[in-house]
């Protein structure tokens, strides 16, 4: 590996350059550079506290949407952060078995079905799949065409009686059917959303403390497709303005190791006062040794979850009955 | 490789390799030239600068390739021609001038050369040393400190 060229080096997100074994140059990712990167993105979601404070007015926030058709010429979308990955699977490799479509997929059988019912799969050539993987699971919607991927204020004009399609919104100027992936998900498994099974009918309000931009914007897309409202901060000094602007949250996930006020000095001053009192509060931390863990229960969290398992966190947000009484 | 001529005086005689650019006939220095290649499996480089092409192995050698029609504001080559590049080496570094056609080596005197006329389109003026007036044409002389010198890559914003 060599370093970037001098011109290169101004841009953070490569550590260095290397050939190939066919001779050709890759550039190779720093992802401490891309932290950065985000790092900057997210400042946008921090605005989410002036945001909170204009139920009125929000801010638009833009998404990133995957564009692309399936059956016919329409636009359809889908959100990207939804998406794990973009494939392109060889058409022969899709085979039918047990009355649906299966490929043999990173070592296991993952079910495939086209975006639009009556659409047949390719049968040579290859199929561009959008791959969604949950926990250890994963499935692929086929569709006909990946067209472009497209920043857009994500403004569902029309709601859809189509199941499947949230609505229609415009993209890159053109009418775009949002896609509820969901909904083909839970086809292909049906027990997809569980994880949405204790949802109750009304949204939860859910507030995000982090001061890494990487886990908020890792974990917002994920806690709002399981049904939270989420607000994001990056400081406990943010999120207690907010407490004392009267914000009520009935789901709290913070990070422990932070710099200011740590989550430990955040635990015991939401427990102290009145208004969060009742709030189900779930430390998330990078270091979760028996230790650390008796420290954030006795600061007065409810659960802790090691953010290598990331994939408790749902269940912890929800294991026992969120009390209520915070509601406003 | 200095041709004899039977201009030469005692005056200094210079050597240049002439490259086509946008139908412009420049010269860079011949002391200047490390390589002339044809330029295979250009990588791109996101978020750099437009007048980054890309890098490229030349030899074992990671070459940063400058696409010097995006320096002179000239928009884009037709890709129907196998990319042409100049060789050079700056601070220790490779770069490779991505250029539209190669020429031959001119041997010019230095009673020919003029520095940089009013009337120089202003493009070429960015890039220039000064011009020989040939016969049928003009040949501009690169300064090739000028050419690297654009806009630094802005910082992740």
């Amino acid at each position: 590996m060599k370093p970037v060229a001098s011109m290169l080096r101004d841009i953070p997100i490569y550590s260095g350059n290397t050939i190939l074994g066919d001779g050709s140059v890759i550039m190779i990712i720093d992802p401490a550079g891309i932290g950065a990167t985000i790092d900057h993105v997210a400042t946008d979601s921090r605005r989410e506290e002036e945001r909170a404070a204009e139920p009125a007015a929000p801010e638009r926030e833009k998404t990133a949407l995957l564009l692309f058709r399936a059956g016919g010429r329409e636009q359809k979308a889908v959100p990207l952060s939804l998406v794990t990955r973009l494939e392109e699977i060889d058409a022969e490799r899709i085979e039918a078995c047990d009355g649906r479509y299966l490929v043999q997929y990173r070592g296991r059988l993952m079910p495939v079905r086209h975006v639009n019912a009556g659409s047949p799969l390719r049968t040579q050539g290859r199929q561009p799949i959008l791959v969604f993987s949950h926990r250890d699971r994963s499935a692929g919607l086929a569709v006909d065409e990946i067209v472009d991927i497209a920043q857009e204020t994500l403004d569902i004009e029309l709601k859809s009686q189509e199941p499947g399609i949230i609505g229609s919104a415009t993209i890159k100027g053109h009418a775009t059917a949002i896609l509820d992936a969901g909904y083909f998900l839970s086809q292909v498994y049906p027990d997809w959303l569980d994880d949405a099974r204790a949802l109750p009918s009304e949204t939860k309000r859910l507030l995000l403390v982090d001061d890494s931009p990487f886990f908020l914007n890792l974990l917002s897309p994920l806690l709002s497709a399981a049904g939270y409202r989420v607000t994001t901060v990056a400081s406990v000094e943010e999120a207690l303005r907010l407490k004392d602007g009267g914000h009520r949250f009935d789901v709290i996930v913070s990070d422990v190791d932070m710099p200011g006020m740590d989550g430990l000095g955040f635990a015991a001053a939401i427990k102290g006062d009145e208004a969060w009192r009742n709030a189900r509060l779930v430390a998330f931390t990078a270091i979760s040794d028996d230790e650390s863990r008796r420290r954030a229960r006795e600061a007065g969290f409810d659960a802790v979850v090691a953010k290598s398992e990331r994939e408790q966190l749902l269940d912890a947000m929800i294991s026992e009955p969120v009390r209520e009484g915070a509601a406003a | 490789m200095k041709a004899p001529t039977g201009h030469e005086t005692a005056s200094a005689a210079n050597d240049f390799v002439t490259v086509t650019i946008g139908n412009q006939l420049f010269g860079i220095d011949v002391t200047d030239v490390q390589d002339v290649f044809a330029v295979q499996a250009l990588t791109r480089v996101p978020l750099a600068p437009p007048e980054i092409g890309g890098v490229l192995n030349l030899r074992g050698r990671i070459v940063t390739a400058i696409d010097i029609r995006q320096r002179l504001g000239l928009g884009l080559r037709s890709e129907a021609f196998g990319l042409m590049a100049v060789g050079i080496e700056r601070g220790g570094e490779s770069y490779g001038l991505i250029i539209d056609q190669v020429g031959e080596v001119l041997t010019l005197t230095a009673d020919a050369f003029d520095p940089n006329p009013e009337n120089l389109d202003p493009k070429w003026r960015a890039v220039s040393k000064g011009i020989y007036r040939l016969e049928d044409s003009l040949l501009v002389v690169v300064d090739i400190d000028l050419l690297m010198n654009f806009g630094r890559v802005a910082k992740a914003a």
